[in-house]
């Protein structure tokens, strides 16, 4: 509880002493490593594709915000498209819309993906991913190599005028903490448990009567659906939606901040994903080193650093982060 | 619809190419699998170190193709077992996650190093000149490099199954792979054998990379995707069998060349398609064994 209003106090003077736009990239990341993080902290799940909801969520807030067309194939004899135009969407019906899509595809990929354990589960998500990071390649309303730019940010509800750095800063933060209390929610809850238990001991989870199958993908749909989220804001932040987001090494990237922050600890994501984000401002000049520092992270955390920064603070300490 | 024969031999030729590098692949994450419960993520990046490998014995030593095909196994694998010793060691006793991780690290790392000294253009790399030139088979052209790929690695692909299935070494592997504590009990080396079981499935990868040079530009992040096709390889095919990972990658080469003749735009997704229609289907693959 201390931990988390301090967390939200840093945030809230944060913009002060650092770039708001920085700051509002490195939230978007953090909420993107909590989602993952429920999957991989607390059910066990290691998904190596995630950038596929948080990357397809990021096109389909940019497309409704910016040209706001949706388009429904439907077999009537032949193939026709449904073309339902509204007009570019306020961002907050454009990340509503995201947010359901992302969960669709966490329904359909997790559903795929829990047919098989462990190492093999990590090998699925990742095939799924670069499948469908093709489809974003070639599908013809994300604008292939090029993306979709310049995504206007509009007015949220309405009311608030989100091209202010200010008020959209205001905006990344609470649907950052909104998406953090839900988590902190699903974790503590008796749902929360059960994974928990799957996590410890699948079979032993099986032999008590929980159907796994049903928690593990909802579970998944979750972490999917908030993934979602995050990718959902982001374009409104940076004004466009490209490949690197749906890219496997996002994928990589978001497994990286989780590690770094610490596997299973509430506030590890956030730190992990600050810490990668910053590395990357700081260091773009270098090039391909960042991919190598990257690389040697992961190396030294599984090495010598498998709690993570949070995870060694609260062992420390003995207490709960 | 009229088919362009010439055309369609022309995509299964490519489909049998690519089958050949999918099989190698696949072949040695299955041996590695088997022996050290890691899935090889640095695997691509390896593959990319072979056509290197190549590429360095021909501008600095003057060694041709003959030798690189022979050299660069051999150093790249040794290169393997210094990581084995390194890193991969420690993390026998852990979650099977972290070997992926860990490994996962390694590539990004390679890749790395390798696109800031070369960028990301490819370097040519010619073909032996005994292996130049074309062969007519009356219906279509076929290159004889291209011939020579696919002879040589079903070879290679039929001895690695060979020396694992029916000599004494592969046994000892085998039984390592059931039961390591019993099999050091009766006097067998294990922790040896899984270091140079590791060399051998990454001098796997490197032979492929040699094969590869001439055919693709040798470049940095030429395994990257690539292995990411190959796990969905190993996913249908299963990792329990050897033949089953022969001829997965095989087919599935074969499946995505027709695909390239007869739907373009599918032939990067078919093999993610199938996996997922197989997953469906019979979610321990086709060849592996109920987990």
């Amino acid at each position: 509880m201390i931990a988390f209003a301090l967390m939200v106090l840093v945030l809230a003077i944060l913009p002060a002493f650092v770039y708001p736009p920085f700051l509002m990239k490195a939230l978007c990341f953090a909420l993107f490593a909590c989602a993952f993080n429920l999957l991989i902290g607390y059910v066990g799940l290691l998904s190596f594709g995630h950038a596929l909801y948080f990357g397809w969520a990021s096109y389909f807030a940019a497309h409704l915000a910016k040209a706001g067309t949706i388009s429904i194939p439907y077999w009537a004899g032949s193939w026709h498209w449904l073309n339902l135009t509204s007009g570019p969407m306020a961002p907050e019906l454009a990340i509503l819309l995201a947010v359901l899509g992302a969960a669709f595809l966490g329904v359909v990929a997790g559903s795929i993906a829990i047919r098989r354990q462990g190492i093999y589960f990590a090998m699925i998500t990742l095939a799924l991913a670069q499948m469908m990071y093709f489809f974003a390649v070639q599908a013809p309303f994300t604008g292939g190599e090029d993306g979709i730019q310049p995504v206007p940010r509009g007015h949220l509800f309405g009311m608030f005028n989100l091209a202010n750095d200010d008020v959209m800063y205001v905006f990344v933060l609470v649907v950052f903490l909104l998406g953090f209390l839900l988590i902190y929610r699903i974790i503590h809850s008796p749902f929360g448990e059960v994974l928990k238990a799957i996590r410890e001991n699948e079979q032993r989870a099986i032999s008590l009567g929980y159907k796994t199958d049903r928690y593990k993908l909802m579970a998944f749909t979750l972490s999917a659906a908030i993934a979602g989220l995050a990718g959902a804001v982001k374009p409104f932040v940076v004004q466009n939606a490209s490949l690197t987001d749906v890219h496997w090494s996002m994928s990589g990237e978001v497994v990286l901040m989780t590690l770094l922050g610490g596997l299973g600890t509430i506030f590890g994501p956030v730190v992990g994903a600050f810490s990668i984000i910053a590395m990357q401002n700081y260091l773009a000049s270098f090039g391909q080193w960042v991919t190598i520092i990257q690389g040697s992270i992961f190396v030294l955390c599984v090495l010598l650093f498998r709690r993570g920064i949070v995870g060694e603070i609260a062992n420390m300490f003995r207490i709960k982060l | 619809m009229e088919i362009n024969l010439p055309a369609l031999f022309g995509q299964l030729l490519i489909g049998l190419i690519n089958g050949s590098f999918y099989a190698l692949l696949s072949l040695g994450l299955a041996v590695i699998f088997g022996m050290l419960n890691i899935i090889n993520f640095a695997h691509g990046a390896q593959y990319m170190m072979g056509a290197f490998a190549a590429y360095f014995l021909l501008q600095f030593a003057g060694l041709n193709y003959w030798w690189a095909l022979v050299l660069a196994p051999v150093i790249v694998g040794g290169i393997g077992i210094v990581i084995e010793r390194a890193f991969l060691q420690w993390l026998y006793k852990l979650d099977h996650l972290y070997g992926l991780l860990l490994t996962f690290g390694l590539a990004l790392i390679i890749q790395g190093l390798f696109r800031h000294r070369y960028g990301s253009s490819g370097l040519p790399y010619q073909i032996p000149p005994q292996l130049t030139g074309v062969r007519d088979l009356g219906f279509t052209f076929l290159p004889n490099y291209r011939a020579w790929v696919i002879v040589f690695s079903l070879a290679v692909c039929f001895g690695t199954w060979f020396m694992i299935e029916k000599t004494r070494l592969g046994a000892y592997l085998r039984a390592a792979t059931e039961n390591p504590t019993l099999v050091r009990a009766f006097g067998i080396n294990v922790p040896r054998m899984i270091t140079l079981t590791y060399g051998f499935g990454v001098g796997l990868a490197a032979l492929a990379g040699v094969m590869a040079a001439p055919i693709y530009a040798v470049n940095p992040t030429m395994g990257a995707d690539l292995i990411i096709v190959v796990f969905a390889v190993v996913v249908i095919g299963g990792m329990g069998s050897i033949m089953g990972a022969i001829v997965t990658g095989f087919g599935l080469g074969v499946v995505e060349g027709l695909t390239k003749y007869f739907f373009p735009e599918a032939s990067n997704t078919v093999i993610f398609v199938i996996m997922v229609i197989v997953l469906v289907t019979r979610p321990a693959g086709l060849f592996g064994r109920a987990a």
